[in-house]
C-alpha cells in the first residue's frame, strides 16, 4: 500500500469536503427528493378525488424519486469507499458522516418500501377513496424523511465544510 | 349546571351483560395473550412488573450480604457488578415504567369516561414489546459473554458510562443485551406515550373539559410528553453506541477522538427527565388518594396542574446536575445548580397542597392514607436530599457515593413505590371486586416503613463517611462497616414486608371481602362502574358538570360545579 | 412513663454512641476538612444543612399536625368537612418563599463553585499529572522528573505562603474519580480530556480515598494514598525518587538473580524501572516500589510475603486485576521478590 497512497486518499478526503463539483451528485439527489414530496401529495390529492390512475402515477413517480436519491447515496458512497478511503472506522468525520446519511437513509428505505407497497395494492385496483386518511399518513411520513434530509444535508454539505 | 347524566342509573349498575358461564382454561389464556383491552393489558403490565419487582429486589438482597462486613466473599466481584447493573435496569426499566404505565392504562379511560385507549392495539403492541425487552436482558445470564466468563448479564451499570461500553473494555455481547433491550422497552413506552396523550386529548367524555379531567389524567398527560423529549436521545444514543461496537464508529470511542462525556450528556438528557417520567404518576396517585381519605377536595386544582406542568418543563433542564464533577466550569456547573433549584418551587407547591387538603379534612387513616402518609415524609426528606445534591460544590463531596444512593432510594422506594402501594389498596377493588385485607395491610406497612428507615435513613451516613458506590467490597477502619450491616438489616425487613403484600395480592383475590363499585365513598368516574368493571366500562357515555362528577351525585345539594 | 422514658434514652445513647464514634473516627469523614476546598465545601454544606433542617421541622411539622389534629374520629358527624378549594394568597405565599430560599442558596452556591473552580493558580504550586488507569494510579511530577504510582506525596501549604498542589488530570481507558474526601470534593478522571483541581492540606499525614466512578471489575480496590510531608521530608521525598534504580546490589546474590528474572520476563513490557531496560507504561513504574507502604493500588500491605503472592498471581488479592499471573516457579518468584525489596 504505501504511505504515498493513503496520503492520495486523505488528500482526496479532505478535497471531497471543501470540492465544490463534489457536490453535484448530492444536491441532484436532493431535488429529486424533495420534488418526490410534490407527487406524493399529489396522488394523496388524487386520491381523495377519486382519481385512481392519477394517484398511482404519482406514488410510481415518488417511488422512483425516492429511488433515485437511495442510487446517488450509493453512488457518493461508492466513490467515497473507493477512492477516498473513508469509511465509519477511519475517523470522526466518517463516523458521523456515515451515521447521519446512513441512518436517513434506512428510513428513506423502509419508506419506499410502504410507498412500493402502496403503489403495488393501487397498481391491482385495491385502493379507493376510503384509503384516503391511511396514504395521507403515508405521506406524512415520507414528508418527514424529507423535512429530515435537508436538515441532514445542511449539517453535512453546508455546515461541515 | 348539568352534573352526571341521569340516564347513567345508580352507582355500580351500568353492567347490563348477563352473567357468562366459565369459559374453558384455553380460552381463558387465548383472551390474555389477544387482547386489546386497557384494563387486561394494564393488569398484565402490573403482573409482568411485580415479578421483575421480586427480582431485583433479590438482587438487591444479594448486594446487601455481600456488603454486610468489609472485604466480604459472599459473590465475586464479577458477580456483584452484575447485580448492581442488573438490579438498577430491571428496576427502573421493567418495574418502574410497566407498573406505572400499567395503572395508567388501567385507569385513565375509565376516569376520562372513555370505553378504551385511542389505539388498543398499538397499547397491545407496547405492552409485548416492554415484556420481551425484559426477558431479552434476562437472557443475557445464558448467552451473553462478559468480560470474564461465558454467559453473563451486564456489568456496566445502570447508566453504561462510555467507554466503559466500548468492545475493548466490554467484549462479549452482554452489554449489547442491555442495549438492545432497553432500545426496544424505549419504543413500547413511547407508544403507550403517543396513545395516553391521544387518548386525553381526543376522547374525553362530555362536559369533561381538560380543566375538569382528574389530577392523575393530567399529570400522565404532562409525562407522556415528557417521554417524547425524553427517550428519543437515549435511543439515538443506544444506537450510536451498537454503531461504535460493531460498525468501528467512533462516537464514544476516546481512544480515536471520541468523547466520554457526550454519552453522558445523551444519558442523563434521558435520565433525569426519566425519574421525574416515574414520579409524576406517583403524585397522580397521591393526587386521587389523599383527597379521599381526608374527605375534601384537592386544595388548588389549577396550582396543581400548573405545578405539573412546570415540573415536567424544568425537569427537561437540569440533567448536568448528574455531571457536577465532570469539570463543565463554573458556568455550566451554575446554571444547572439554578435550574435544579428552581425545580424545588413547582415540587414544595405540590407537598403543600397535600398538605392543604388533610387540613381541615376528617382522614381516615385506613391503609391507602397510611401508605400516604409515609409518603408525604419522605418524599419532603428526599427533596430536602436532592436540594443538598443541588449545591454543587457539596455534590462534589456526595456524588457517586452513598448518599446519592440512599436519596434516590428515598424518593424510588420512599416515594414512589409507598405510592404505588396506597394505589393499590386503593384500586385493588375496582379490578377485582374484592377488598385487600385491612389487617395484612397495616402489617405490610409496619414492617416496609421500618424497614425501609432502617435502610435508607442510615444509608446516608456512609456517604458522608467516603464510601463511594458501585464498590463490592470496602476496607475496614472507614467507620462503614455498622451502617452496612443495618441496612442490611432493613433490607431483610422489607423482604418480609413485601412477601405478606404479595401474599395478600394472592389470598385477597380468592378470600377478599367484595368490594361493590365504591367502597371508598369516592369521587371520580372509575368509581361509577361495577368492580371489576364490564369490558365496555360505560354502557352509556357520561357527562361530567365539574371535577367530582360522583360528589355531585351524592351531593345535589352542594354541587362541585357551583364552586369551580 | 418515667421509666420507660429512662430506656428509651440508655438504649438512644447506646446506638450513638458507637455511631458517633464511628463517624469521629472515619479517615475519610467528608465534614473532617484538612484542605481548603473540603472547607469551603464544609461551610457551604452547614449552610444548606441548616436551611433544610428548618425547612423540614416546619413543614414535616406542620404534617404530623394536620394528620394527627384532623384523623376522623368515632364520635364525629356523618357530614362532609368543608370543602376548601383554594386560596390565592396562601398559594401566593408558599410560592414566593420558596423562591425566596432558592435565590439565595443559589448565590451561595455560586460564591463557592468560584471560590474552587476559578480560584487563580499561585506560581509556586507543586505540579502533578494524574492519570487514571484500569485500577491504578499514575502520578507524573514534570517539573521535578518523578514518575511514580499509587502513593501520592504532595508537600504541606502553609496558609500564609501557600504552595498547593495542582492536579492535571485525565485517563489513559474508561473513567475514573479522585475522591479524598477530607481534602476536597471529587473530580473525573475523563479519557481524551484534562480536569484540573487543588489541594493544599496544612498539617501533614495520610489521607485517604478510592475510585469514584465505576471503572470495571476493580473499581473497588482503586485506593487513594496523598501522603502531605513538611518541606523537608518533600524534598527528601523527592530527591529519592529522582534516582533511578541501584545499579550494584552488594552482597544480595537472590535480588541478583531476580533482576535477570524480571528483565527477561514479560514484565518489562508492562512495567518501567529506571536505569533499566524496563521501560513499559502499561502497569505502574515500579523503580520505587519498596518505599510504598502498599501495593496493588492500597488495599495489600507491602510485604514480601504479599508481594510475592501478587506476582504470583493478582487475581487472588485482586481479582479481575489486568495484571496476568507470569506463571513463575517457586525459585523464580523469590529472586523476584528478593529484587523488588531493594527498589527503593
Amino acid at each position: 500500500m504505501g504511505d504515498a497512497q493513503s496520503r492520495h486518499r486523505r488528500h482526496v478526503v479532505f478535497d471531497h469536503c471543501r470540492s465544490r463539483h463534489l457536490l453535484e451528485l448530492p444536491i441532484f439527489g436532493t431535488i429529486c427528493l424533495l420534488s418526490s414530496s410534490l407527487t406524493v401529495h399529489a396522488a394523496v390529492s388524487a386520491l381523495r378525488k377519486g382519481n385512481m390512475s392519477r394517484c398511482t402515477l404519482a406514488l410510481a413517480l415518488t417511488v422512483l424519486l425516492g429511488t433515485i436519491f437511495l442510487v446517488t447515496t450509493a453512488l457518493e458512497w461508492r466513490h467515497l469507499i473507493y477512492d477516498a478511503g473513508l469509511t465509519i472506522k477511519t475517523n470522526l468525520f466518517g463516523t458521523t458522516y456515515y451515521s447521519l446519511v446512513g441512518l436517513h437513509a434506512s428510513h428513506v428505505i423502509v419508506g419506499l418500501l410502504l410507498l412500493l407497497t402502496a403503489l403495488l395494492f393501487s397498481l391491482t385496483g385495491r385502493v379507493t377513496e376510503a384509503h384516503s386518511e391511511r396514504m395521507e399518513a403515508l405521506s406524512l411520513y415520507w414528508h418527514f424523511v424529507d423535512g429530515v434530509w435537508v436538515v441532514v444535508f445542511l449539517v453535512v454539505y453546508v455546515l461541515g465544510r | 349546571m348539568a352534573t352526571v347524566t341521569q340516564g347513567m342509573g345508580a352507582i355500580g349498575q351500568t353492567d347490563q351483560t348477563p352473567p357468562a358461564t366459565q369459559p374453558p382454561r384455553q380460552s381463558v389464556i387465548h383472551e390474555w395473550l389477544t387482547t386489546v383491552d386497557h384494563k387486561k393489558i394494564g393488569i398484565m403490565y402490573i403482573v409482568y412488573a411485580l415479578l421483575f419487582l421480586v427480582v431485583g429486589g433479590f438482587q438487591a438482597l444479594l448486594m446487601r450480604i455481600q456488603l454486610a462486613i468489609p472485604d466480604n466473599h459472599f459473590v465475586s466481584p464479577q458477580i456483584f457488578n452484575r447485580l448492581f447493573t442488573m438490579h438498577g435496569t430491571t428496576m427502573v426499566f421493567f418495574v418502574g415504567v410497566p407498573i406505572l404505565f400499567g395503572f395508567g392504562n388501567y385507569l385513565i379511560p375509565l376516569m376520562i369516561g372513555a370505553r378504551d385507549m385511542a389505539f388498543p392495539r398499538l397499547n397491545a403492541f407496547s405492552f409485548w414489546l416492554s415484556a420481551f425487552g425484559g426477558l431479552l436482558l434476562y437472557f443475557s445470564y445464558f448467552a451473553g459473554s462478559g468480560l470474564y466468563g461465558a454467559g453473563s448479564a451486564p456489568d456496566v451499570g445502570w447508566f453504561a458510562y462510555a467507554p466503559l461500553t466500548a468492545k475493548v473494555f466490554s467484549p462479549g455481547h452482554s452489554t449489547d443485551y442491555w442495549t438492545l433491550s432497553v432500545l426496544m422497552s424505549g419504543i413500547g413506552t413511547t407508544a403507550t406515550a403517543i396513545n395516553i396523550v391521544a387518548t386525553v386529548l381526543c376522547m374525553r367524555c362530555k362536559g369533561m373539559t381538560l380543566t375538569r379531567m382528574p389530577l392523575l389524567v393530567w399529570l400522565y398527560l404532562v409525562s407522556s410528553c415528557m417521554i417524547f423529549v425524553a427517550v428519543s436521545p437515549l435511543s439515538a444514543a443506544q444506537i450510536m453506541l451498537c454503531i461504535d461496537r460493531y460498525l468501528g464508529a467512533h462516537f464514544f470511542d476516546t481512544q480515536a477522538g471520541g468523547s466520554a462525556v457526550l454519552w453522558m450528556h445523551f444519558f442523563w438528557i434521558f435520565g433525569h427527565p426519566e425519574v421525574y417520567i416515574l414520579i409524576l404518576p406517583a403524585f397522580a396517585f397521591m393526587n386521587e388518594i389523599i383527597p379521599v381519605f381526608s374527605r375534601k377536595a384537592i386544595f388548588g386544582y389549577p396550582a396543581m396542574v400548573a405545578a405539573s406542568v412546570g415540573i415536567g418543563f424544568v425537569s427537561l433542564s437540569v440533567w448536568a446536575h448528574h455531571m457536577f464533577t465532570v469539570g463543565m466550569g463554573p458556568v455550566g456547573n451554575t446554571f444547572f445548580v439554578f435550574a435544579t433549584m428552581v425545580v424545588s418551587v413547582p415540587t414544595g407547591i405540590k407537598m403543600f397542597n397535600w398538605l392543604a387538603t388533610i387540613w381541615g379534612g376528617k382522614v381516615v387513616y385506613k391503609v391507602p392514607m397510611m401508605f400516604a402518609a409515609g409518603f408525604l415524609f419522605q418524599f419532603l426528606i428526599a427533596g430536602l436530599t436532592g436540594i443538598m445534591l443541588s449545591a454543587a460544590p457539596f455534590d462534589w463531596q456526595l456524588s457517586a457515593s452513598y448518599f446519592v444512593v440512599a436519596h434516590f432510594h428515598y424518593v424510588l422506594v420512599g416515594g414512589i413505590l409507598f405510592s404505588l402501594f396506597a394505589a393499590f389498596y386503593y384500586w385493588y377493588p375496582k379490578m377485582t371486586g374484592r377488598m385487600l385485607s385491612e389487617k395484612l395491610g397495616k402489617w405490610h406497612f409496619w414492617l416496609f416503613l421500618i424497614g425501609f428507615h432502617v435502610t435508607f435513613d442510615l444509608m446516608h451516613v456512609p456517604g458522608l463517611l467516603g464510601m463511594p458506590r458501585r464498590i463490592y467490597t470496602y476496607e475496614a477502619g472507614r467507620g462503614w462497616e455498622i451502617w452496612n450491616l443495618l441496612v442490611g438489616v432493613g433490607a431483610l425487613i422489607q423482604t418480609v414486608g413485601t412477601l405478606i403484600f404479595v401474599y395478600n395480592l394472592i389470598h385477597s383475590y380468592f378470600r377478599g371481602k367484595e368490594a361493590g363499585p365504591d367502597p371508598w365513598d369516592a369521587w371520580t368516574l372509575e368509581w361509577f362502574t361495577s368492580s371489576p368493571p364490564p369490558a365496555y366500562n360505560f354502557a352509556i357515555e357520561p357527562t361530567v358538570g365539574s371535577r367530582r362528577p360522583l360528589w355531585d351525585l351524592k351531593h345535589p345539594e352542594d354541587p362541585d360545579s357551583s364552586y369551580e | 412513663m418515667i421509666a420507660t422514658l429512662c430506656k428509651i434514652a440508655k438504649f438512644v445513647t447506646l446506638v450513638s454512641l458507637p455511631a458517633a464514634s464511628a463517624f469521629a473516627s472515619s479517615p475519610t469523614n467528608i465534614f473532617d476538612s484538612a484542605a481548603s476546598p473540603a472547607r469551603s465545601i464544609f461551610s457551604l454544606s452547614m449552610l444548606v444543612l441548616s436551611v433544610t433542617l428548618v425547612i423540614f421541622l416546619v413543614v414535616g411539622g406542620l404534617l404530623l399536625y394536620a394528620m394527627v389534629r384532623f384523623r376522623h374520629r368515632s364520635h364525629d358527624s356523618e357530614h362532609e368537612p368543608a370543602q376548601i378549594y383554594g386560596s390565592n394568597q396562601i398559594e401566593l405565599s408558599w410560592t414566593v418563599i420558596p423562591i425566596l430560599i432558592v435565590v439565595m442558596l443559589f448565590l451561595s452556591t455560586t460564591r463557592v463553585i468560584l471560590e474552587t473552580e476559578a480560584a487563580p493558580k499561585p506560581s509556586n504550586s507543586v505540579d502533578v499529572k494524574v492519570i487514571g488507569h484500569q485500577f491504578w494510579w499514575e502520578y507524573r511530577y514534570p517539573k521535578l522528573g518523578i514518575v511514580t504510582a499509587n502513593e501520592l506525596h504532595i508537600p504541606i501549604s502553609d496558609p500564609k505562603n501557600p504552595t498547593p498542589t495542582y492536579l492535571e488530570m485525565s485517563s489513559a481507558d474508561t473513567d475514573h474519580s479522585f475522591w479524598v474526601p477530607r481534602l476536597a470534593g471529587k473530580t473525573d478522571l475523563i479519557p481524551n480530556r484534562i480536569n484540573t483541581m487543588w489541594i493544599d492540606p496544612p498539617a501533614p499525614g495520610l489521607y485517604l480515598g478510592q475510585c469514584a466512578q465505576y471503572c470495571g471489575a476493580q473499581h473497588a480496590k482503586m485506593l487513594l494514598r496523598v501522603y502531605a510531608q513538611s518541606p523537608e521530608d518533600f524534598a527528601a521525598w523527592v530527591k529519592q525518587q529522582q534516582q533511578p534504580a541501584q545499579a550494584d546490589l552488594p552482597g544480595n546474590a537472590l535480588a541478583e538473580e531476580g533482576r535477570t528474572v524480571f528483565l527477561h520476563s514479560a514484565c518489562i513490557n508492562c512495567h518501567t524501572v529506571s536505569g533499566t531496560a524496563a521501560t513499559g507504561r502499561f502497569g505502574p513504574d515500579l523503580t520505587h516500589l519498596a518505599s510504598r507502604d502498599t501495593i496493588a493500588s492500597g488495599p495489600v500491605q507491602n510485604t514480601p510475603q504479599n508481594l510475592r503472592q501478587w506476582i504470583a498471581d493478582p487475581n487472588v488479592l485482586k481479582p479481575g486485576s489486568l495484571m496476568p499471573s507470569m506463571h513463575l516457579n517457586d525459585r523464580e518468584l523469590d529472586a523476584i521478590t528478593a529484587y523488588l525489596d531493594t527498589l527503593h
